[in-house]
């Protein structure tokens, strides 16, 4: 009992103590955006305290959080996630001129709800021993039974993927969709399994020649320091799809502030950091990530990869999309 | 004065502890009970959906899983252990203790290292190409990354439950059992058939029983094999379906895989009773096998240790050379205290309660039946995230409820109290790892004869004394063994962790996490050293303190 008063005045302290923070819970890890947020800190003093995890699971803990939740900003890896977070009335809309004319329209909500941060593009890698680049095209002309046994390509139960489909989805309605799965999964030479280097190096060892993968994975080996690493990727090139039609599927990082938050304005502060030109050529540097501000020049790799055309297609469709994406490949067998 | 005077009144209240063991078991059955009621809420067609594409496949590729996992296993902890306590053979003292390093192996790191080592990509088959100018397709190689290398995965760092639960109980075996078998005429394999082994199978059998459930229970292994099991389907139901109902109903039926499992268990068990009956304990003596034997014995009991430990922990030790500058920063030693404070809160938490609700079902049945504390072992066969959702639905409510009252009081806000602490982060180990403490101290305490407690009470101890001066003396094997577990569990631990700690708390299981996943395996390499090596300590304890134990029994 008499410890009681002792708590009440360690609450006051800890109260009146309290510096300008944001607190965040990121779906991206704490490597690939702490030091943008340890220079943010320096800057401007706010401090930023950070949870990782995986962003479907920081979303429930939010949600079950509620009003109380101590998240200012919500973190994810793709625009599926973020939607989901809107859809559950977990964000708020914020206006911000600057955010408004750092991030392209396409990249962001529409209400102002979430804002991409960084683009990743879904590439075809292909073996450039065996196939030339001309015998490639699109996502679409995958499904040829020429590839047969031929494509490498993750789990379904991965975001990239989902994400994919949810895309092919609003281009080209359920019917087709489902076709173009059924002929991806005809061709796959092998069971889907790893992550998306272990694509790359199954086609660097032989084991298929073409595969489905995010961008900065191919980056990452190449720049890595591990020798392995860069010979494998030196085994393959990339091949931007679809560029005569309506450009390569990309999906962003990005983030939204929550419903909750009590630190509002440091949190769009830190969102008008995110999209600043220094942290937007960061994420190019380090995470071999593709700015969303215009302009920015990106690393060595990505400039060796040329220019290429994006999809237009409105991110926020990818979230409307994903959970009819994923019974679509269920129905057609990609495990 | 006993505690209990069972047929004076029928009925008499139970002494404050033990009421307050049932409060606290009960509590902690709550993430449990809010998975299973999840069966209750509509999930709209999700299920229809799954039962049309993929729901037969979940179940069948884990029930292969968990059957693969237990046979394999099950010869794996068995046979080592009866070979190093019953004989002395080359190296066979230090095979004692390296049997259980692999238990600090997390399972999704062995996997990524023989995949490392194995895969189309890797060193090995790379090399065999390059020698023999072969391209892929010219030969046969298993491949690592399927259902039979996720039994083989997970059995070569599950092994050690078995092994080390056998072990303790071949110990706490009386020489005199043995010789009683042998001047019956028993030959000594014979002799193992008939007394040993039958003694040692309730512990042998709790062993199995974790090893299946941590099968059941686990994520990163078959995620990255793309072995489609209910956890990975647990996941995708959550994730890309967007619907946490179906996924939680989902565990429930997992649940329920788990519940006929033990129903299983107990009918096996409930045929015999085990207890010594000797009145005699004599340690019992090693043979000494000569080279003829000892190297083939050498042999079988040195191969778990290498696949299991040696080569995994080789290779993370290559990778971690490369990398290990850039992983010792600053934060690195923080993370090891953060990782061993919580194990070591939780694991001695865990032992304590353990004892309690054994103890106290022992003194009363009727108060905590059998099946109570089954239920509350069933933590242990769901997934972390799962489980972590389990916690934050009534902790959420607490902090919202004790928040309004506090608020009331102060006139301030005060937010969230418990979630977001470490509170609740040791609450959801307990809720998962329970099992573990329960069933090794259960096991240990149910070799004990009920006459040994009668002797106390005519002796005019009772209740706690009577636990204190009796039983835990007997029990520090298992006791030390449930701390063990539990502690090593939790090191390894990281859905949970990941999901419900505070803010800027990290631990190395979930550093090691972070850049495994994002496939920067050299990078995890150095603080999944720091796993094992946290691990190997106590189980270097352990093992010493399980040996003495056989001298200083009483």
């Amino acid at each position: 009992m008499r410890y009681i008063p002792l708590l009440f005045f360690l609450a006051l302290a800890l109260q009146a103590g309290q510096a300008e923070e944001v607190n965040v819970y990121s779906g991206r890890k704490e490597a690939l955006i702490k030091p943008l947020f340890d220079e943010f800190t320096e800057q401007t003093g706010i401090r930023v305290n950070l949870v990782t995890g995986k962003a479907d699971a920081l979303i429930t803990r939010l949600e079950l959080e509620g009003e109380n939740s101590p998240a200012d900003l919500l973190l994810t890896v793709d625009a599926g996630r973020l939607y989901r977070a809107k859809e559950q009335g977990l964000l708020q809309a914020i206006t911000s001129t600057e955010l408004n004319r750092a991030v392209p329209e396409n990249y962001r909500d529409p209400q102002g709800y979430w804002y991409g941060l960084s683009i990743r593009a879904r590439v075809i890698v292909r073996s450039k021993a065996k196939i030339e680049p001309a015998q490639l095209s699109s996502y679409e002309a995958l499904t040829d039974p020429v590839w047969k046994k031929q494509l490498c390509v993750r789990s379904s139960s991965n975001i990239y993927n989902q994400s994919l489909v949810a895309s092919m989805l609003a281009h080209h309605g359920l019917e087709k969709t489902e076709s173009w799965i059924r002929g991806l999964v005809g061709n796959f030479a092998r069971d889907p399994k790893g992550g998306d280097r272990d694509q790359i190096k199954a086609v660097a060892a032989g084991q298929c020649n073409v595969a489905l993968v995010n961008t900065y994975y191919l980056a990452g080996m190449l720049s890595s320091d591990i020798d392995s690493e860069v010979a494998a990727a030196n085994k393959v090139a990339l091949f931007w799809p679809n560029q005569a039609g309506r450009g390569a599927h990309v999906n962003v990082s990005g983030a939204g502030v929550t419903r909750s938050a009590g630190h509002k304005a440091a949190a769009v502060r830190l969102l008008e950091y995110l999209v600043s030109i220094p942290a937007q050529e960061w994420y190019g540097k380090t995470n071999h990530e593709f700015p969303v501000r215009e302009g920015i020049a990106g690393d060595r790799v990505l400039q060796s990869w040329g220019a290429f055309k994006a999809d237009s297609l409105n991110l926020a469709v990818l979230g409307e999309n994903n959970q009819a994406a994923v019974r679509a490949m269920d129905r057609g067998g990609w495990k | 004065m006993p505690l209990f005077r069972q047929g004076l009144t029928g009925f008499t209240l139970p002494p404050p502890w033990v009421a307050l063991t049932i409060l606290v078991a009960g509590v902690l059955l709550l993430p449990v009970i809010v998975v299973a009621a999840s069966v209750f809420l509509s999930s709209g067609d999700v299920w229809q959906h799954l039962y049309t594409t993929v729901l037969g496949g979940y179940i069948v590729n884990s029930l292969l899983l968990v059957a693969g996992v237990g046979c394999l296993a099950l010869p794996l902890g068995v046979i080592p252990a009866w070979l190093v306590t019953l004989y002395r053979f080359p190296c066979s003292r230090q095979l004692e203790w390296a049997l259980l390093l692999p238990l600090a192996m997390p399972a999704y790191i062995i996997a990524y290292t023989y995949t490392g080592l194995l895969d189309v990509a890797g060193p090995l088959q790379s090399w065999l190409r390059e020698a023999f100018a072969w391209h892929y397709g010219d030969y046969w190689f298993p491949d690592i990354r399927s259902l039979p290398g996720a039994v083989l995965m997970l059995s070569l760092v599950l092994y050690p439950y078995i092994y080390l639960l056998a072990r303790t109980a071949f110990l706490e075996q009386s020489a005199c059992v043995v010789e009683a078998a042998r001047t019956l005429g028993a030959r000594p394999v014979g002799a193992f058939y008939k007394v040993v082994l039958p003694l040692a199978r309730p512990a042998i059998i709790v062993g199995l029983s974790l090893v299946m459930m941590e099968t059941l229970a686990d994520y990163g292994t078959v995620q990255y094999f793309g072995v489609a099991t209910f956890t990975t389907g647990i996941f995708k139901t959550w994730f890309g379906l967007g619907s946490t109902i179906a996924a939680a109903q989902l565990s429930a039926l997992l649940l329920f895989f788990v519940l006929c499992l033990i129903v299983l268990e107990q009918r096996s068990r409930r045929l015999s009773r085990y207890h010594h009956t000797s009145t005699r304990y004599r340690r019992l003596e090693q043979k000494r096998l000569h080279s003829r034997h000892g190297l083939p014995a050498l042999a079988v009991c040195a191969l778990p240790v290498l696949f299991g430990f040696a080569v995994p922990a080789g290779q993370l030790l290559i990778w971690g050379m490369q990398t290990w500058r850039a992983s010792l920063d600053a934060g690195f030693i923080t993370l090891v205290v953060n990782s061993i404070e919580l194990a070591l809160i939780t694991s001695v938490l865990a032992v304590v309660l353990a004892l309690a609700i054994c103890y106290a079902r022992r003194l009363q049945p009727g108060i905590m039946t059998g099946s109570f504390s089954r239920l509350l072992g069933m933590g242990y066969a769901v997934p972390g995230t799962v489980i972590a959702v389990g916690v934050l639905l009534p902790f959420t409510w607490l902090d919202r409820h004790l928040g309004h009252w506090l608020g009331f009081l102060s006139g301030a806000d005060h937010g969230l109290l418990l979630s977001g602490t470490i509170v609740i982060l040791v609450f959801a180990y307990l809720a998962r790892f329970l099992t573990l403490s329960l069933n090794t101290v259960d096991a240990g305490l149910a070799k004990i004869k009920p006459s040994m407690d009668e002797a106390g009470r005519s002796l005019g101890i009772s209740g706690i004394r009577l636990l204190r001066r009796v039983h835990v003396p007997i029990l520090r094997g298992s006791m030390l063994t449930a701390v063990l577990l539990v502690f090593v569990d939790v090191l390894k631990e990281l859905p949970a962790t990941l999901i419900l700690r505070p803010f800027n708390f990290n631990t190395l299981a979930v550093r090691t996490y972070e850049l495994a996943n994002e496939e920067r395996l050299a990078d995890a390499a150095f603080p999944a050293l720091a796993i094992v090596l946290a691990g190997i300590i106590p189980v270097i304890i352990l093992s010493r303190a399980i040996t003495q134990s056989r001298s200083t029994y009483a």
